[in-house]
């Protein structure tokens, strides 16, 4: 199967913006590519090794987080997983500079 | 510094868009090629702000969303370069919430000043680390093709 990988996370997977995997659920196909490509686990995954709160996965169009079997979700070679991290900010109620 | 190319289209629709959703926060997507010399962005898509409950000072495009424009983004062979949003009547400076909330390591993140519905500056900053603990803001220049 396909693993999308975004735009932040493509120089830890030595550039790809897909990795095919062999897997058989959503949680081994996710650790076989942080086993190819170690320095993905840690954007991917807390020390815990539960996934970052910011970090949305989505096996094809479904969210994995409200999957009825989450990452023991079973997968084919026919599905894709797409790694989303999360895109939010706005003015709140402070301003800062870089300037 | 690095710069972030902008194509005049993607410019202007992006800096309307702010002006559209005033007095709310607008946001939407940067799509684009990296270059040595920075992004390029080619074009941009409109997103829906989810944060219906705060929306003058807050913005986030949900996950779903994020994930067609993902797809869109393959389907014109470009990748996701950054995204914009503005700040009405607040300069356009990125905030604490914008750094908290930012993830999208090596991607730009543009800014416009909205002020009483009229967009102002246009500023760009470049989301610099390779870890959530050490990322941080750099300002950019703009350069409109």
């Amino acid at each position: 199967m396909t693993i999308f990988i975004p735009t932040p996370l493509r120089p830890f997977a030595a550039g790809k913006d897909a990795v095919e995997v062999n897997a058989l659920t959503v949680a081994a196909a996710l650790d076989e590519l942080t086993q190819t490509y170690p320095e993905l686990r840690k954007h991917l995954f807390t020390v815990e090794g539960k996934m970052r709160a910011f970090v949305n996965v989505y096996l094809n169009d479904e969210d994995v987080r409200y999957l009825p079997g989450k990452e023991a979700t079973e997968v084919s070679t026919k599905d894709t997983l797409s790694i989303i991290p999360s895109i939010a900010g706005g003015a709140g109620g402070d301003l800062q500079s870089s300037r | 510094m690095t710069a972030l190319h902008l194509a005049r289209t993607v410019y202007d629709a992006i800096r309307v868009h702010g002006e559209e959703t005033y007095p709310h926060e607008c946001c939407g997507a940067l799509l684009g090629r990296s270059t040595p010399e920075g992004w390029w962005i080619e074009a941009s898509i409109k997103a829906g702000n989810m944060r219906t409950d705060s929306a003058h000072n807050r913005y986030q495009i949900s996950p779903a969303e994020l994930m067609k424009i993902e797809r869109e983004s393959r389907r014109q062979g470009l990748s996701i370069a950054g995204f914009y949003h503005s700040h009405p009547d607040h300069p356009a400076q990125w905030s604490q919430t914008d750094l908290v909330e930012a993830h999208w390591l090596g991607c730009s993140y543009v800014i416009t000043a909205v002020a009483q519905g009229k967009a102002e500056i246009t500023n760009s900053f470049f989301l610099a680390g390779d870890t959530e603990e050490n990322k941080r803001f750099e300002a950019e220049s703009i350069e409109v093709t």
